[in-house]
């Protein structure tokens, strides 16, 4: 039953082959033989056998939508009403939520089971899930490796087959790495198509939460949950949501793909190289035109990113200050003591180091040189893919320069970690949407292929997802140990 | 040596909004310590701002008042600092592109007009309140103000006196008043003022170094803290010092201004434009939309005083100071279809004499424009005489009763029956013989005498008009 995809379970359900509580009750089996992982903050056992009862009642009442009974798990990132609500930090281990988020609340009303929520690096700030309050967490196809960051656990949680669905958000790649790293599909979508709203906030105009699942047609079928306009979020877009599944299997002939040569340079590992090559070559032969273009601000993403980020992030994460929910340090002296005790006792040194170098960017004298000058960077990089998007009607390459790393590699040298992230910032800083698909194995570990395309091009980038795993079964493949 | 101060205000205006300006939470005044304090205003993890859009209107239309550049693109930012009232770690204001823009005010003082700029005014979110007392060397939070809208109007360094900033200050206690975007509770710091002061050498084109005096929170607070921050500043200069730039709080208590803690001067706030936020975009259509529901202005409606009843440019200026109290006027004179001076000396006089007595704003006024206006007709149709009117009043004020109904039960109709005043003036002719030789001898002052002998008699209530008119010929 786990080895089906949500779209499978979801015809299950309805055909009556299993219920909604025999479904989650398998997952939640899994989960807890597979605590090895580390990929639970919290499993929500009871509220998910309630949901699971509630959802069988409406199966059984014929009122089931897609995703009616089918059991998900959250990002410890998406407040959860009544659930801890940790977002990885020591900061908010003992907060529990008053609200739900709009992305919770959705999958709620579509009748799914929340099954937990899932370990994730401290505030989103990480690519390998090193950061985590609760520990690190393995690559299910290779414990010795990262599972990428920051949403590695949904992606690790999804591969080894402990979810069917899983959220992540992504700022700086968080979705698409740990896509990539452990052999799933995992969007990004634009900027403004999901809710923020209940979204922990790590950097507010890179943030987007998205979906993370074993195929495109069952990311599809989140997204559809997931995405939509929420006043709440002034951020939020106003345009109408289409139906992301109808066009899955659209023909590609005639498709234009570009692949820019700035994502193909030194730093790319031959053998990553050579699998998005395969992939692309089998677009050609789906009736896709390829064309190399160049596109060079790409090089300064990172640069611009870890002035943009960290910037956002300072003012962001001041609200953890001690004073009304959260971390408080053991008897201040004074509210200084407070304010620097509690602070420095509950965040990390990743997040620490991000609130400093934000900080510093920000401040009187430096903004200028170092804000400023980085948003009118994030421009001409939009702009570049606007011209890019004039000639091709989507950008194709890789996820990332390697497959996973191992576990304590780069962590001592938070640059080559920031670099990880290369071929991925450049979309959260245009607001584009993309998507990450298995495409192959190097040394037995997944390699990702990117496909970026215009705004709101989601529906688009599915349906060439989807085609390209209806003649390929990478994203099929299963790792050893969790079958 | 001759100095010249030098003054900037800053005025924050709550705006009169039901709900805060980035959440759903309610704004009323003085409900129990957070019970009006949202998910929002808590800055709970995950929760994002949403702009009130009634507050942009008030900002727009308080800039169409002062006939400002209203901004078509404006950007909120973030201003951090860390303090437990302010629960985001930081407040959310304009900075760079304020949705205000250059405007400009007219104060009138000693019958001159004198034009004070208006730099800027922007929107931005209150914090809560820390409270000290009643924790035991703890502090509390109410966090109910946290998010509430503000618009805080700054102005150029325009007055020159501390007379000059309560009047500007008054003018626009006034105008936020009449636009109704603030309801100018100063005591529930719904409108409250930072000073700026300086003193330079008379005909000095640099301004002297400058000190801002937090949070005045009442027009007599401003004018004494300025008075005191102005000599402190010479005295400092003429003793061969320099005045440092700092900010300063005024002990009402002690009738002076100290600084505050050097520390909270340090900050680097850090603005940035907050990413949640979109850029507020003021259309035409809107700028419109608010031209048209714009009221009568202050300066408007003292020129229509003057021309309309024939007030004088003070007057006129008192009754237009509240839209409340023009309006109270206006109907007052509609009501009664007495002379608008007769009106206006009432209005100014008696009652508000006793609204001030009373500390009662007009809109608390226990006699409405109606009853005064009963009154009124009595004076002007000979009923009663301005004297007995002032006592009917009082029975009013104390009570519901019309003033027909007063002068009826007290029987305080003026006698203007010509026969009965004659044969008073008889008596008070024949009980003093001695007055009326003096008189008729040429001392012409006696003649007050008679007039107070007959009005004594007649318990106030003869025709004083009537009464002269006769005296005279009968002392001939």
């Amino acid at each position: 039953m786990h080895n089906k995809t949500i779209a499978e379970l979801a015809r299950g359900l309805r055909g009556g082959e299993y219920s909604s509580r025999e479904l989650t009750g398998v997952f939640l089996g899994r989960i807890q033989r597979h605590q090895d992982l580390n990929c639970y903050i919290t499993v929500a056992e009871v509220q998910a056998l309630e949901a699971a009862d509630r959802a069988d009642a409406q199966l059984a009442g014929g009122k089931a939508g897609p995703l009616t009974g089918i059991p998900i798990a959250q990002k410890d990132i998406f407040c959860s009403r009544g659930i801890k609500t940790s977002c990885g930090s020591k900061m908010l281990d003992n907060f529990i939520s008053p609200y739900d988020a709009t992305v919770v609340e959705k999958f709620h009303s579509a009748g799914a089971v929340l099954l937990g929520k899932l370990n994730m690096d401290e505030f989103a700030m990480g690519s390998s899930n090193e950061t985590s309050y609760y520990g690190v967490v393995k690559n299910p196809w290779n414990l010795d490796a990262v599972p990428g960051g920051s949403s590695g656990v949904s992606a690790a949680a999804v591969a080894a087959r402990l979810a069917p669905g899983a959220t992540g958000t992504d700022t700086g790649g968080s979705i698409r790495q740990p896509a990539a790293f452990c052999g799933i599909t995992g969007m990004k979508p634009t900027y403004g198509r999901v809710s923020r709203y209940g979204m922990i906030a790590f950097a507010s105009s890179l943030d987007q939460g998205g979906p993370m699942t074993r195929s495109a047609e069952d990311a599809a079928l989140m997204l559809q949950v997931m995405a939509g306009f929420d006043a709440k979020d002034s951020t939020s877009v106003d345009r109408p949501l289409p139906d992301y599944t109808t066009g899955l299997d659209d023909d590609l002939r005639g498709l234009k793909i570009g692949l820019p040569r700035e994502f193909f340079g030194a730093g790319l590992n031959s053998e990553v190289a050579a699998r998005i090559e395969a992939a692309v070559d089998e677009y050609r032969r789906l009736g896709a035109e390829v064309k190399e273009l160049s596109m060079p601000s790409l090089q300064l993403s990172v640069p611009v990113y870890y002035v943009i980020a960290p910037a956002e992030c300072s003012a962001n994460l001041s609200r953890y200050d001690g004073v009304r929910y959260g971390y408080r340090c053991a008897d201040p002296a004074d509210l200084t003591d407070l304010y620097t005790r509690s602070r420095g006792e509950a965040f990390g040194a990743e997040v620490k180091r991000r609130i400093l170098i934000g900080t510093y960017a920000l401040s009187a004298g430096y903004y200028d040189a170092y804000y400023l000058k980085a948003q009118k960077v994030r421009r001409l990089i939009s702009e570049e893919f606007q011209r890019a998007f004039a000639e091709v009607d989507v950008l194709m390459g890789p996820v990332t320069p390697t497959t996973a790393f191992g576990i304590g590699e780069k962590t001592a040298d938070p640059i080559e970690m920031y670099l990880s992230d290369i071929y991925t910032i450049a979309v959260n800083l245009a607001g584009l949407p993309a998507v990450s698909i298995p495409a192959g194995f190097v040394e037995d570990k997944p390699v990702g292929l990117q496909i970026i395309g215009d705004y709101f091009t989601e529906a688009k980038l599915l349906n060439i997802a989807h085609r390209y795993q209806q003649v390929t079964d990478w994203h099929g493949r299963i790792p050893q140990g969790y079958e | 040596m001759q100095w010249e101060t030098v003054i900037g205000l800053e005025i924050h205006a709550q705006l009169a909004t039901r709900s805060k300006i980035f959440s759903g939470a309610s704004t009323a005044y003085g409900a129990a310590p957070n019970t009006q304090a949202c998910a929002i205003d808590l800055g709970m993890p995950g929760v994002l701002p949403v702009l009130n859009e009634q507050a942009v209107r008030m900002a727009v239309k308080f800039g169409m008042a002062i006939e400002a550049e209203i901004a078509p693109y404006s950007v909120f930012a973030r201003k951090n600092y860390f303090y437990p009232d302010l629960p985001k770690g930081y407040q959310i204001s304009q900075f760079e592109l304020p949705i205000v823009g250059n405007g400009h005010l007219d104060i009138l003082l000693d019958g001159e007009i004198k034009r004070i700029g208006v730099t800027r005014a922007h929107l931005e979110e209150d914090a809560g309140k820390s409270l000290h007392e009643d924790f035991h060397g703890l502090t509390g939070v109410d966090l109910n103000r946290a998010g509430t809208p503000l618009l805080e109007i700054v102005s150029e360094p325009d007055m020159r006196s501390a007379k000059e900033a309560v009047a500007y200050m008054k003018k626009l206690h006034a105008l936020v008043r009449y636009l109704e975007i603030c309801d100018g509770n100063m005591q529930e710091g719904s409108f409250r003022c930072d000073a700026n002061v300086s003193v330079r050498p008379a005909g000095q084109q640099e301004f002297g170094t400058r000190t801002e005096i937090k949070n005045l929170n009442s027009f007599r607070f401003v004018e004494k803290a300025i008075n005191f921050e102005v000599e402190r500043q010479i005295d400092v200069l003429e003793s061969g010092g320099v005045v440092v730039q700092e900010t300063r709080l005024y002990d009402s208590a002690r009738d002076e201004t100290r600084p505050m803690r050097s520390k909270e001067e340090a900050n680097d706030y850090r603005y940035f434009p907050d990413p949640d936020l979109l850029p507020v975009v003021v259309e035409d259509a809107l700028k419109e939309a608010v031209k048209a529901e714009l009221p009568e202005l202050p300066d408007a409606k003292r020129e229509r005083f003057k021309s309309q009843y024939g007030q004088d440019q003070d007057n006129a200026s008192a009754l237009t100071a509240s839209r409340e109290l023009a309006d109270y006027f206006e109907a007052l004179v509609q009501e009664s279809g007495c002379d608008a001076k007769l009106c206006s000396n009432w209005v100014m006089g008696e009652l508000a004499g006793a609204l001030n007595r009373n500390a009662l704003e007009i809109t608390a006024s226990p006699i409405g424009h109606e009853r005064l206006a009963g009154l009124l007709q009595r004076i002007a149709d000979n009923t009663i005489s301005g004297k007995i009117a002032k006592q009917v009043f009082e029975e009013m004020w104390q009570g519901d009763a019309t003033a027909d109904a007063i002068i009826e039960a007290k029987g305080l109709r003026q006698i203007t029956d010509s026969g009965a005043i004659e044969k008073i003036i008889d008596q008070v002719i024949a009980d003093n013989p001695g007055q009326v030789k003096q008189y008729l001898g040429g001392k012409d002052k006696l003649f007050g005498f008679f007039v107070g002998q007959v009005m004594k008699a007649t318990q106030g209530k003869a025709n004083p008009a009537e009464v002269n008119k006769m005296l005279k010929e009968k002392l001939r």
